[in-house]
């Protein structure tokens, strides 16, 4: 008690600003509702608070690391190098606009620069569209950081999905008891068959030694044509399509709509942000986290300092499932959302490794380029008035993972930069001393 | 006297490193010219220059009195220049014939032709004495056949300059005797030899002249015939060195190790790679176990520390029976253990020097509680780890192991493992590939412990460090427990003939 007390008081600006978004955000939007001015002061605080805060956060670490070199910083450099990836991926759709419509592109390039940031509902809706990709995105990347590449992911996200369904379709009763009782065991659900869909590519790993990449893939036919058949068995709306769940178990908005009137945002953004940081805190803060990563870089020696590796690859593939899992709950979680039974792979989680990659195997990284994802993706919405074609947000997502491959190179590249900017202003202070002098 | 070749003030730029500044090296012809020098001094960075894997900054080399530029490999061998490898590049599922002409077959209307490739490695090994079986697997043969094959291979391209880096590492005593008399024959036979080592006795023995290299710098060239073993330490070090380990009396006492009629089953090669050994280890002892690598002796270990099955016996640590236990109750039970490969084992090289030091102990309540690391406690153990033991980095506990030198990350290891206090201290091959300061150092503290009264279970391949630390030596061959020795009573080359096999204790 003592120490969470300690905490609170050494972080009180992190605190407040924590709670003033937390009203201004879920609370104060629903007493503003019809009032257009009220809610735009409301956005503008809830901006202002963001960047003030990460500001703050900013002017402390250089005040508590004077000598900070950007240069010499991994972090920095890797973050510069995700950027230049994305800046190429632009360009690129660029020049492809230029040439499949000439007059149109340069109009057509800013909508999706902008992105979500287009209207009201486009940044609602880039939300919205974010989350699938951000767990599945998040799920790849935990993996990732043990030294696993789950490619499963969108198996482990349609039997997720399907649970999820199942549940919410059928297991009625339980949303007459409570809406949120009904919605949180759908999610738990696919949580657990999405964990289940993760650990047995794991228990072959660890105990047979079976390439994880292999299974996982293999996995995902399974899934898609299992589920296929049990859609149509279990929850079949007489056609190709599944039933779309109860309203009791549909992702509740928490006036998350109010805010973003016109778009579909739901709560599922709180649990990407809250599995994101989640996972950031196991990863980073943990006995847990130091063994998953011990195992991940070097199963040898965490086997040397008594660690069960076996044990802990087949829980970290578990985890990874169940997030992917979550991604598929909250994907299908979703009023009116029905899951088709064509035999199609589940595209979210593929995405969700060019996320993982673009994002650095980050949680927060994964969150942000999530959000990247989303934005491109309305913009690619709105960029179809000006007779452009959906797709070459694919290409332009394409090329930034394509980019990001040659993150090496690119960082190279950036820490050159970087030392030569340093210098310049090293020898510019060095001058005004001479100067002073 | 005409020089050979000629390297003349060779300077190779790595960012932030001068690996070669201003260095000189004439190779007469005829001689055998060694090159001395610690780990990281530049031998490997000068020999790289000569053979076109690395072009310098400035400086000129010229080969037969002619300047040249080696921009590739090929450039070398076309000039004659071959180069024996510290480790063999040998196609493990060829013939020795195959392994000698690969690169360089004759082939007939397209199909391969061996005959008269055969005849000219035959005529070739006579010559020179190098005795091979052209026709033997390589996977069959001994390491020392190994290294014949790859001066075949050298002399089978036409090479006139020989470069051998490193080449007694692997060797038994009699088959580094029959190395040294194979390079004083190819240089009666007109070839040129450069011997690229760290052991002054080998240089004394065999070469003519040696140049010493010191942290990228050339310190000079000398004649070894009149030239100290000490002064040419001296040179390499920079200081004087004691190559005799001072130690006291042991004292042992209780028996701490026990191992008793273990064998380790290996389901790939379906034989027994450790085959029924027993030996006991005491307090205040140093217990070395010798022998050849790949006798055992990483299997033996492997079993006693957990890594591995046994399949047969047991091990008991003060009395108790471990050989069921889990690596981490072995652990906590009372042993550490320096591994022998310290980057497969010893280090999750990806992580902090901080993060590596508590390897063994990140579990304990004192670095986390209730799940959550204790980063401060973390911290203050990796500054008191980095003081006591004197483990340099770029950046004090949050270097990342990958980036420090090998001498430090086993510092590292050295002060996790003894840190923990456990009374069996286990140390396989603790100084392999350092240089001599740090070869210093870890054999200072091995003894300390060993004095502090802790039991000391020492594999060692290099027979100088196995003669000068224990206390009591057993030979293993073949998985076997060949022999036991005490240091006073025993010659290298007695211990050298049952490391190879060829005797063995009656018992």
């Amino acid at each position: 008690m003592q120490k969470i007390t300690n905490f609170v008081k050494e972080n009180t600006v992190g605190f407040s600003s924590s709670l003033a978004l937390l009203l201004l955000i879920f609370v104060l939007p629903s007493l503003f509702a019809g009032n257009d001015t009220l809610l735009w002061l409301d956005r503008f605080l809830i901006g202002l608070i963001m960047v003030a805060y990460v500001g703050y956060r900013f002017l402390i670490f250089r005040k508590n690391n004077p000598n900070f070199k950007y240069a010499e910083s991994t972090t920095v450099v890797s973050i510069l190098g995700a950027l230049s990836a994305v800046a190429i991926g632009l360009l690129f759709g660029l020049i492809i606009m230029l040439f499949v419509n000439p007059s149109n592109s340069l109009s057509a390039f800013f909508v999706i620069l902008r992105g979500g940031f287009n209207n009201i509902k486009s940044f609602g809706n880039m939300f919205y569209f974010s989350v699938p990709i951000i767990l599945t995105g998040l799920s790849v990347a935990f993996a990732f950081r043990t030294g696993l590449f789950n490619i499963g992911a969108s198996g482990q996200f349609t039997v997720g999905a399907f649970t999820a369904i199942f549940i919410g379709v059928r297991w009625g009763a339980l949303g007459d008891i409570s809406p949120f009782l009904h919605w949180g065991i759908a999610v738990i659900g696919a949580a657990i068959a999405g964990g289940i869909w993760g650990a047995i590519p794991g228990f072959l790993k660890a105990y047979r030694n079976v390439n994880e990449v292999v299974t996982s893939i293999m996995l995902n036919y399974v899934a898609m044509y299992i589920v296929s058949s049990l859609i149509s068995v279990y929850v079949s709306a007489g056609n190709t399509f599944s039933r779309a769940v109860r309203s009791t178990a549909a992702t509740p908005t928490l006036n998350l709509d109010v805010l973003f009137p016109g778009s579909s945002i739901n709560a599922g953004i709180v649990v990407a942000l809250v599995i994101a940081l989640i996972l950031h805190v196991v990863l980073s803060k943990t006995r847990f986290g130091y063994e998953l990563k011990a195992v991940g870089y070097n199963r040898d020696a965490a086997r040397y300092a008594g660690m069960n590796a076996k044990r802990l690859i087949v829980y970290s593939l578990m985890i990874s499932g169940a997030v992917a899992g979550i991604g598929g709950a909250m994907g299908y979680l979703i009023l009116g959302k029905t899951m088709s039974t064509a035999a199609i792979l589940n595209p979210e989680g593929f995405t969700g490794i060019a996320i993982s990659l673009l994002g650095l195997s980050q949680p927060i990284g994964v969150f942000i380029a999530g959000i990247f994802y989303g934005s491109l993706q309305q913009g690619g919405n709105l960029m179809q008035r000006y007779g452009m074609s959906e797709e070459i947000i694919s290409i332009i997502i394409a090329v930034i993972i394509y980019a990001s491959a040659l993150a090496l190179f690119l960082q190279k590249f950036v820490i050159r930069r970087l030392k030569s900017v340093e210098r310049t202003a090293e020898e510019q202070i060095e001058e005004e001393k001479r100067g002073d002098e | 006297m005409d020089y050979i070749i000629e390297m003349l003030n060779i300077t190779k730029e790595f960012p932030g490193i001068k690996a070669n500044d201003d260095v000189t090296l004439q190779l007469k012809k005829g001689e055998i010219h060694a090159l001395l020098g610690e780990n990281g001094a530049g031998k490997s960075t000068l020999m790289s220059v000569l053979f076109g894997l690395y072009q310098p900054e400035e400086g000129i080399i010229k080969v037969r009195g002619e300047e040249v530029a080696i921009e590739n490999p090929n450039d070398a061998n076309d000039l004659g220049i071959g180069m024996v490898h510290q480790h063999f590049k040998l196609v493990h599922n060829f013939t020795v014939a195959e392994n000698i002409v690969l690169g360089f077959e004759d082939t007939k209307y397209g199909f391969l032709e061996y005959r008269d490739a055969i005849k000219k490695i035959e005529r070739l090994s006579e010559q020179y004495n190098l005795k091979v079986d052209v026709n033997s697997l390589i996977s069959d043969i001994s390491v020392g056949m190994q290294q014949r094959v790859e001066i075949l291979k050298m002399l089978y391209r036409d090479a006139e300059i020989l470069i051998f880096d490193e080449p007694t590492a692997v060797l038994t005593p009699q088959e580094i005797q029959e190395l040294m008399n194979i390079m004083k024959e190819l240089v009666a036979e007109g070839k040129s030899i450069i011997l690229i080592t760290h052991k002054l006795n080998e240089i004394k023995q065999v070469a003519d002249r040696c140049s010493v290299l010191r942290k990228g710098k050339y310190i000079g060239t000398v004649d070894v015939a009149s030239t100290s073993v000490d002064k040419m330490a001296e040179m390499m070090v920079g200081r004087e060195v004691s190559f005799e380990v001072e130690k006291e009396e042991a004292k042992p006492s209780d028996v701490v190790l026990k191992v008793d009629h273990l064998s380790v089953f290996n389901h790939v090669i379906n034989k027994n790679v450790v085959e029924d050994v027993s030996f006991e280890v005491k307090k205040g002892e140093i217990l070395c176990i010798a022998g050849i690598e790949g006798n055992g002796q990483t299997q033996l270990i492997e079993a006693i520390t957990g890594l591995r099955d046994s399949s047969e016996g047991a091990v008991y640590l003060n009395g108790k029976d471990i050989s069921s236990l889990s690596i981490r109750d072995r652990n906590l039970a009372g042993v550490s253990h320096i591994p022998e490969d310290r980057h497969k084992h010893g280090l999750v090289l990806d992580y902090t020097l901080e993060n590596n030091l508590i390897l063994q102990s990140y579990f304990m309540n004192k670095f986390q509680q209730k799940g959550f690391l204790q980063f401060d406690a973390i911290r203050t153990h990796a500054d008191e780890l980095i003081d006591a033991f004197d483990i340099r980095s770029g950046k004090g506990p949050v270097t990342i192991a990958r980036s420090m030198s090998g001498g430090n990350q086993q510092k590292a290891i050295v002060a996790r493992e003894i840190e923990r206090d456990t009374d069996l201290l286990i140390a396989v091959q603790p100084t392999r590939g350092l240089d001599v300061g740090a070869i210093e150092y870890i054999h200072k503290q091995l003894i300390a412990q060993r004095d502090a009264g802790k039991a000391v279970l020492l594999v060692s391949l290099e027979l100088d460090e196995v003669m000068n630390l224990s206390d009591r030596i057993i030979v293993m061959y073949e998985g076997e427990h060949v022999g036991e020795f005490d240091p006073k009573h025993v010659t290298e080359n007695e211990l050298g003939l049952y490391m190879a096999g060829s005797k063995r204790s009656e018992d």
